[in-house]
């Protein structure tokens, strides 16, 4: 399995379940489905965003810092639309960032392009 | 009249085992053991100036059994050009009459020793599969080993596996007539003389019976190896010694003795190789070294009919990782909806 579709696996299963949390406050409950769409969502682009820098730099503490600032920065963008919620959504969305920058670093085949032999 | 001491004996015999080297691009060095068929030595290439080992008959003559036998042990390593497999450089006659061939001077660790330093189950079966590698070589080149034991593999000191004494190998097919002694019905069967083996402290030496009747090493050899049943020996025959080397690799226990039990899908490749009835086993090497290639990549193999549980156990190892991750993730998420509702 490569990188990225690690980091889109990861980045949507975890998306999936940070938004389903939201579950547990009431107030945006009857929003749950909308909720765990957009959460998924932004795990898939931010684990796809680490998969693409973990082929491109081979580092684990550069990765874990690359998640944490993509789930940052969505999370951050999220809670902005949102007007609210900030630390709610943006605290498990760097943690998601995180987590799948590090899982990228660590697993799946690395890309292959070399340059050519002259 | 003084008797000699046995120390004092001992070396007057090697004195006189030791090959005459005269005439010959070698020099001897060292005797580093006693194969089935005669003593083999370091010896130097001084054309060359590389270290070799030379693996010269007990007895002179060029015309004996022995001497046709280790001709056609040297002719089968030298039809088998495989990484896995010592390479055969030069055959010829001594001056003292003896027949000899040369091959590389193999450094590194018996299987056995080896195996002793190598902790990881996953490392051990990556050694094995390049046995297997090299004995599915030879296999497609038509010749058996039938004597697969771990005092007949060693491992050098870059990891590279080594398939060694072919001295019982049989050639299945594409025997040239004039290589197998005419009129001579058990011409594909090695006698192998007995002598007290210096390379196999660990395991039983070959069993021998009558002239021609070889067998190989209990525990590793075949049932249809071990009732001399020679017509019917195969691909199946090595494969069971395979298995009974994996189990030996796996538990580092003697085929026969009591060994710790396996994880399930080792323990049914192990069966399968090793099963009494050639039919029920693998039908060639290369099936075995892909069940083991499976096993390693945490697929499911060939040779066990896996339970819903065994499907969940083998899921679970192959994504430990990602589990544990995602369970760790939702035990925090827990912990955070609990603190962020006080």
């Amino acid at each position: 399995m490569n990188k990225i579709l690690i980091g889109l696996l990861l980045g949507t299963l975890l998306g999936a379940i940070d938004g389903g949390t939201a579950w547990f406050t009431p107030a945006v409950r009857e929003r749950i489905a909308f909720i765990i769409v957009g959460s998924s969502t932004k795990g898939l682009i931010a684990g796809v965003a680490a998969g693409i820098f973990a082929r491109k730099v081979n580092s684990v503490p550069l990765g874990i810092l690359f998640g944490l600032a993509v789930g940052f920065v969505l999370a951050f963008l999220v809670a902005y639309m949102q007007h609210g919620y900030y630390l709610e959504v943006i605290l498990p969305g760097s943690i998601v960032g995180m987590i799948v920058g590090f899982a990228t670093q660590r697993f799946g085949t690395p890309s292959t392009s070399a340059a050519p032999a002259r | 009249m003084k008797s000699l001491s046995d120390k004092a004996l001992e070396r007057l015999r090697a004195g006189t085992e030791e090959p005459d080297l005269a005439g010959t691009r070698y020099r001897l060095l060292e005797r580093v053991a006693r194969g089935g068929m005669g003593v083999v030595y370091a010896a130097e290439d001084e054309k060359l100036e590389r270290r070799i080992a030379l693996k010269v008959l007990d007895v002179p003559g060029t015309d004996s059994d022995l001497a046709n036998r280790l001709m056609r042990e040297a002719r089968v390593l030298a039809r088998l050009e495989h990484p896995g497999i010592v390479p055969v450089h030069d055959v010829g006659t001594l001056a003292d009459g003896r027949v000899f061939y040369t091959m590389k001077f193999v450094e590194g660790q018996r299987l056995d020793k080896f195996i002793e330093t190598v902790d990881s189950v996953q490392d051990r079966l990556r050694v094995f599969s390049r046995i297997c590698d090299a004995v599915a070589f030879a296999h497609a080149r038509g010749v058996l080993h039938r004597d697969l034991k771990p005092a007949n593999i060693m491992v050098g000191p870059f990891g590279e596996v080594l398939v060694m004494d072919w001295g019982l190998a049989k050639i299945l097919r594409g025997e040239s007539p004039e290589s197998a002694p005419a009129g001579d019905p058990d011409a594909t069967i090695y006698e192998k003389p007995k002598q007290p083996s210096e390379g196999n402290g660990d395991t039983k030496s070959s069993v021998i019976t009558g002239h021609g009747t070889v067998m190989g090493t209990p525990g590793y050899m075949s049932p249809e190896q071990a009732r001399g049943e020679v017509e019917l020996l195969d691909a199946r025959s090595d494969i069971f010694s395979l298995g009974a080397l994996l189990r030996f690799i796996l538990t580092q226990r003697m085929p026969s003795g009591l060994a710790p039990r396996l994880d399930r899908s080792l323990e049914a490749i192990c069966a399968k190789a090793c099963a009494e009835q050639r039919g029920s086993r693998y039908s060639a090497v290369q099936d075995f070294g892909l069940d083991i290639s499976r096993y390693l990549d945490g697929q499911a193999v060939g040779a066990l009919r896996e339970s819903i549980f065994d499907k969940a156990g083998r899921f679970y190892r192959r994504y430990r990782f990602f589990i544990l991750l995602i369970l760790a993730y939702l035990a925090m998420r827990v912990i955070l909806v609990l603190f962020l509702k006080r």
